[in-house]
């Protein structure tokens, strides 16, 4: 993965979100507070500012901080801390590099799943975000040990990342806000787990197309 | 969507600075944040209160700033937590060199914005306790889910820890008058009709003409079930009931009671609750020290009320009838 391509998984995540913000949003009311896709929309927003700034840092290690740092303070709410707090963890993984191999790039991805449970607390099947990002961080690993290439594994993490939120469906909500409903919660897909595919998306979108 | 408003965007924005223009003898905006603080800060070396949460609560949380309650208040987005730079700003406006203590409400954003402050406020060498108000009774408190929620109760504590800061308790002894408070405070609402959220534009659920919803929480949200609308009298009996079981109150015992309105509840018919919470707390033997009736911790234009119950011993009791001078709440002697 190179600096480029990390800085574009963004723009294009933005993107998304920023179409899919009034279906964020209704999936948010129903088990909600229908502010999912707008909180994320904005975040993103200053994702890009930042990034595209003048002395915006070049490398791996850096631009992913800066990403953390603007998620964590212009997000809000619980998605806003779990987010920021993944991505500063990962910079962690990641060179101060323009570039870095795929293991690297998994590494790094894995630190975004274990920051989000050590901050968040939810396990599989609670009907959270981590409901997506455990099994495909999961199939990342495991598509690229048996010798797939990033862009080919990244692709199929995007496809099954769709199956993982629309499967959070009949869960009942065991975290967060939608847990306040207890078995109203079922029936109902969890927003977050759709804006994590809709990242999985901007992944595949950007590499694959590199 | 109807609204007073200029941009949806700004409404926050645009709401602190109304009300630093309203009080601008109690409050101060702190330049560039979100964060209303003391416009007089209480002297150094007594223990800074910060509390906070998404905005859309009104007059909570801004409206408690002052005298005998909080020193900083933080506001996130409507309905949505504050980030923990504008917690950290408000950590810093309210330290006075005795420790900040954070009474947060427990919501899962709420709790993780206001821990990732607390933890670089301690890296900045500030003294930073916490406390989680989950006054709620209408949610199961098991280990399973995220626990019950905080919402009009958490008024109380404010006022029990504000008045033990302001009378110079250290910091372990006010964070623990806050948890004696959260301890003994229990809440539970309803709602005849649902909010908008600005940026959202549609109602948050919709309510047949003769349907309520019960065990609200204070973000819009739906309740925990549905039922058909009853009368205040039966709505008072049924949620005192809860709360007077969830508190195993005996007959006796010594109460604060809080009857809140949501938003768009008039005083008229808010007060019909407050008649039936006196008439029940007679019956049942218990003393009633105090009543607040009003709008303490509403969510947005929500139709609907939270009564709160809180047991008093003689400490929290001495807490509660402290004086306090903030814009929404004024009470008891004038001080220095």
């Amino acid at each position: 993965m190179t600096s480029d391509q990390f800085r574009r998984i963004w723009f294009r995540f933005g993107e998304l979100v920023t179409e899919h913000r009034d279906e964020l949003n209704r999936l948010d009311a129903a088990i909600g507070d229908a502010d999912h896709g707008t909180n994320l929309a904005r975040g993103l927003a200053k994702v890009a500012a930042d990034l595209g700034a003048d002395g915006a840092s070049t490398h791996l290690a850096g631009s992913c901080r800066q990403v953390g740092m603007a998620l964590l303070s212009t997000v809000g709410g619980a998605s806003g801390a779990l987010w920021g707090s993944a991505l500063l963890r990962a910079a962690g993984a990641l060179p101060e590099a323009e570039a870095c191999d795929t293991a690297t790039a998994v590494a790094a991805a894995r630190q975004v799943v274990d920051a989000m449970q050590s901050r968040g607390h939810a396990e599989l099947g609670d009907k959270t975000m981590i409901d997506v990002w455990r099994p495909a961080v999961a199939l990342l690993e495991a598509s690229v040990a048996e010798g797939m290439s990033g862009p080919q594994a990244a692709v199929a993490v995007a496809e099954r990342a769709v199956t993982l939120a629309d499967a959070t469906a009949p869960l009942v909500a065991r975290r967060g806000r939608a847990s306040y409903l207890g078995a109203r919660s079922a029936g109902h897909v969890d927003p977050g787990s759709v804006s994590t595919a809709l990242f999985w998306r901007a992944v595949a979108d950007t590499v694959a197309h590199s | 969507m109807k609204k007073v408003l200029n941009r949806v965007e700004d409404v926050v924005d645009e709401a602190l600075e109304g009300f630093q223009a309203a009080f601008p003898t109690y409050l101060r905006r702190v330049e560039g944040t979100h964060v209303l603080t003391r416009a007089r800060p209480k002297r150094s070396g007594l223990v800074g209160l910060v509390s906070g949460g998404g905005s859309g609560h009104e007059p909570a949380h801004g409206g408690y700033v002052g005298y005998g309650m909080l020193d900083a208040a933080v506001a996130g987005e409507v309905f949505t937590s504050p980030t923990p730079d504008q917690v950290l700003a408000g950590i810093r406006a309210a330290d006075r060199g005795a420790g900040v203590l954070l009474i947060i409400k427990n919501y899962t954003g709420d709790v993780m914005n206001f821990e990732i402050a607390q933890e670089m406020a301690q890296a900045d060498g500030i003294r930073v306790d916490a406390v989680v108000v989950d006054d709620d009774v209408a949610v199961d408190g098991s280990l399973y889910t995220t626990g019950r929620r905080g919402i009009a109760g958490t008024v109380f504590v404010h006022k029990a820890a504000g008045a033990a800061a302001e009378q110079g308790a250290s910091l372990d002894e006010v964070r623990d008058a806050a948890r004696a408070a959260i301890a003994h405070v229990r809440s539970m609402g309803f709602a005849l009709a649902p909010c908008t959220v600005p940026a959202a534009g549609d109602p948050t659920f919709t309510l047949g003409e003769a349907e309520m919803e019960l065990g609200i929480g204070i973000h819009g949200e739906p309740g925990t079930e549905r039922r058909s609308v009853a009368t205040a009298d039966d709505l008072a009996n049924m949620i005192l009931g809860r709360l007077s079981e969830d508190l195993a109150l005996a007959p006796g015992s010594r109460l604060a009671a809080m009857v809140n309105g949501m938003g768009a509840t008039p005083l008229l018919e808010l007060a019909v609750l407050a008649r039936r919470t006196g008439q029940w707390a007679r019956e049942a033997g218990h003393q009633m020290d105090v009543m607040w009736l009003g709008e303490f911790m509403t969510s947005l234009e929500m139709a609907g009320a939270s009564l709160t119950l809180m047991r008093l011993d003689d400490r929290l009791a001495m807490l509660i009838a402290a004086p306090a001078d903030t814009p929404a709440l004024r009470q008891g002697v004038v001080h220095d």
